[in-house]
């Protein structure tokens, strides 16, 4: 167990590593972004968006975001032919979760960093109830890069890696962007914490059924 | 130390359709050497990852046995170094990175004195903090070495041991297929009569068996 920590954050480290060197994932992101935020003010120019659309057009922008940078994580390696050097190096699971560790700390920070810029600059949305906003938004993060690391690892052999990947993983992250886009409307309506629970239910067994689910298949698509 | 054997059963690889090869069949304990043989293509490569653990075969089965009690297939990749010309490092790192990420994945105990006496072994100590984006393919090769090494197996497999090496780099190449043969199994894939002599026997894989 302690030999498995250890390869887990061994791929966790030398990924963080390599992504601060050549920002092969975090400046896609950033850039993505930015661009897509102002996109979105251009086109919105003195309108008043209601706040359902904000809520669908945020999780929109965060799902976006998650199909330009979380599949960096499997698809770099394929690129560069080190899948073979990893494969050698160490078992599929501790690949899976180094790369699914990763995956978490990107989206968490990019979905911070697309929260705190939509709060600002779309003055239209205001979050009534934090409590609900704060745990959708983490079990959102938690569950996209759960659903994205799988895809990435699946795509990542194929040739059409970039078309294939928001198309494979649209379905899969569908449950989970509907729960997220109703949780984040009760949030701004003000709704009480209660009654967000059966959402809140449902996206940590979302989170449940895709660590665990991935973990059991990814030993057949990593050595295939 | 401990007898590992190396069983190779009715190893059979098709992609799609096409059957690389099939019927494959040996078994090499310690102490001993065998060289895969074959033209281009024929399948020489696939052998050696399938026998590294990184292929899984389409029938067939590769089994390794440590003082009688047989190594589970997922603890198999810490008993076995590997040496290829299509295995790539992290080129944004330096070679002494590469080697504190080789143990930490692998989750052996490792002082940078490990990696510089190693270093030292492939004649790349000079060069040891420097981008292997900069080395040239000879030292990549003589690196992959060091790499392979690192966690002393039981089981060195060479993929073409001598690619882009200078005279110096085969003469070191032969300094390790020679010490390996003596303390444990060296398997070779190539075709080149010089890298031939250093093993005991050789196995075609487009015949199937070995001779």
């Amino acid at each position: 167990m302690k030999h498995w920590i250890r390869a887990t954050l061994g791929v966790f480290l030398k990924d963080m590593k390599s992504e601060l060197r050549t920002r092969y994932a975090l400046n896609a992101l950033i850039m993505f972004v930015i661009i897509t935020l102002s996109m979105i003010l251009f086109s919105f120019g003195n309108e008043i968006a209601p706040q359902f659309v904000l809520s669908g057009i945020l999780w929109i922008i965060i799902f976006f975001a998650a199909m330009s940078g979380l599949s960096r994580t499997f698809v770099s390696e394929e690129e560069r032919g080190t899948v073979l050097t990893l494969q050698l190096l160490t078992h599929s699971s501790s690949v899976f979760f180094g790369k699914l560790l990763l995956n978490i700390l990107l989206s968490c920070v990019i979905n911070t960093l697309i929260v705190v810029l939509y709060l600002l600059l779309i003055s239209n949305f205001t979050i009534q109830t934090w409590s609900i906003f704060l745990l959708i938004l983490l079990l959102g993060s938690l569950g996209l890069a759960s659903g994205a690391t799988i895809v990435a690892a699946i795509v990542a052999k194929a040739n059409t890696k970039g078309t294939l990947y928001p198309v494979l993983a649209f379905p899969i992250l569908l449950p989970l962007l509907i729960a997220v886009i109703s949780g984040t409307q009760m949030a701004v309506e003000g709704a009480s914490f209660a009654s967000a629970g059966g959402l809140l239910q449902f996206l940590f067994s979302y989170l449940i059924v895709f660590t665990t689910l991935p973990y059991l298949l990814f030993d057949y698509i990593w050595k295939e | 130390m401990k007898q590992h054997i190396l069983h190779v059963e009715s190893l059979r690889k098709d992609f799609n359709r096409r059957t690389v090869f099939s019927d494959i069949s040996f078994e090499i304990r310690s102490g001993q050497s065998i060289a895969i043989t074959g033209k281009n293509g024929s399948g020489k490569s696939t052998l050696a990852k399938i026998l590294s653990g990184v292929l899984s075969p389409t029938s067939g089965k590769v089994l390794l046995e440590c003082g009688g009690s047989e190594i589970p297939a997922r603890e198999r990749h810490e008993h076995i170094g590997f040496v290829s010309p299509y295995l790539q490092l992290y080129d944004e790192f330096s070679a002494l990175e590469n080697l504190r990420l080789c143990a930490s994945l692998r989750g052996i105990q490792y002082e940078d004195f490990q990696g510089d006496a190693l270093l030292d072994l492939v004649d790349l100590s000079s060069r040891k903090n420097d981008p292997v984006r900069i080395y040239s393919s000879g030292m990549k090769q003589r690196l992959k070495y060091a790499f392979a090494l690192l966690h002393r197996p039981y089981i060195l497999i060479l993929d073409e041991p001598t690619a882009n090496l200078d005279s110096e780099g085969i003469e070191m190449a032969t300094m390790f297929m020679k010490t390996q043969c003596d303390q444990g199994i060296l398997i070779i894939a190539t075709n080149d009569k010089d890298d031939l002599r250093h093993v005991d026997t050789a196995i075609s894989v487009e015949k199937g068996r070995g001779r």
